[in-house]
């Protein structure tokens, strides 16, 4: 019983731990576009051509799977036929870092 | 040699753990007997990095927050004459400073950025500024990378620049190309052809990881050709 408090325990901290790293990451590389809060409106969007996604609106972002969002950030904008003002971030973050972006877009859009 | 060309760095980060707290913006005068390696070490280190970050894992998100650029390769980046007189008379270059999510407050109507919590660059004097822009020309770990650069300034009619700009490649999302015309997290280009050394400019657009890890700009990917094309939208822009 000891044993499985302390597992949950662990699990809750190290989940937390993911959540906060997804926070700090999607604050420092896409909050400058798509805001801080993810709804779309960051220091950059009043000046740019195509509005950037609005990470909060939950039945769009529920039409993309968390592999679409994987691959967008990984390969850019122009890899799913949209727009170039979305870069690849590949040669910034690797693919754990972008895991960790993927599930914080998914508690902007989907969780309570 | 390479030992040579490091032993400014490991001064500079030997004094710079001893190194006080923030300093507020003040005017900077030049003195009998001024020892610049000391000037920096002592004054730009609260907000400059002086030192690489090594070759250890990726940018974290919890890297520490820089309030600017990042100092121990200013030889290979910057044009002397411009540091020279930058540094006595700065300008915001970066309109949300240099890192932006500091300077960020959120509104209903979308994010601005918060004025008041940009840091003013402090002023020095003319033989101050001469002596620090000498000084910091002297930092040049990565010249073997720009002596590679085989770029040639070119010349590129101002609407198809801006056009690739723009719309090819997207960099005016995070740049201005002309005051008040462009993205605010970026540092603005319309006068980075006075300030940065040409072959610096195309090197870090290649791969802005390999100079500073924990840059936010990214790599496009993009041929040598189109890197000189953008390069010279930068110089025809700056010659306007």
């Amino acid at each position: 019983m000891r044993i499985l408090v302390m597992i949950v325990l662990l699990t809750t901290v190290a989940g937390s731990a993911v959540a906060e790293e997804g926070r700090l990451l999607y604050e420092r590389y896409c909050a400058q576009c798509h805001g801080i809060e993810g709804t779309g409106k960051g220091i950059n969007a009043p000046h740019m051509s195509v509005f950037p996604r609005d990470h909060t609106d939950r039945a769009e972002m529920m039409g993309r799977s968390d592999e679409e969002l994987f691959r967008v950030i990984r390969n850019g904008g122009a890899s799913i036929n949209q727009s170039v003002l979305m870069p690849a971030w590949q040669h910034n973050l690797d693919d754990d870092q972008i895991h960790d972006l993927v599930r914080h877009m998914r508690e902007l859009c989907c969780e309570e | 040699m390479p030992i040579i060309r490091w032993l400014p760095f490991c001064v500079l980060a030997a004094l710079a753990a001893q190194a006080g707290a923030d300093d507020a913006p003040r005017y900077f005068e030049s003195g009998a007997g001024t020892d610049v390696a000391a000037f920096v070490t002592e004054n730009c280190v609260a907000c400059h990095t002086v030192k690489p970050s090594g070759n250890g894992p990726r940018s974290s998100a919890s890297s520490p927050v820089q309030s600017g650029p990042p100092l121990y390769y200013a030889g290979d980046k910057y044009r002397q004459e411009w540091l020279r007189d930058w540094l006595q008379a700065p300008e915001r270059i970066r309109p949300a400073g240099h890192y932006p999510p500091a300077h960020i407050q959120t509104t209903p109507d979308g994010d601005v950025i918060d004025e008041a919590s940009l840091v003013t660059h402090p002023a020095l004097d003319a033989e101050l500024a001469e002596e620090v822009a000498g000084f910091l020309m002297t930092l040049t770990p990565y010249a073997e990378r720009l002596a590679e650069e085989d770029y040639e300034p070119g010349s590129v009619s101002l609407r198809m620049g801006q056009m690739d700009f723009r719309r090819f490649k997207g960099c005016v999302a995070c740049h201005e190309d002309v005051q008040g015309e462009g993205g605010k997290s970026g540092p603005e280009l319309h006068s980075a052809w006075r300030r940065l050394q040409p072959e610096f400019i195309v090197s870090f657009v290649r791969s802005p990881v390999q100079w500073n890890q924990d840059t936010m700009m990214p790599a496009l990917e993009m041929n040598d050709a189109a890197i000189h094309k953008l390069v010279d939208y930068l110089k025809t822009i700056a010659e306007e």
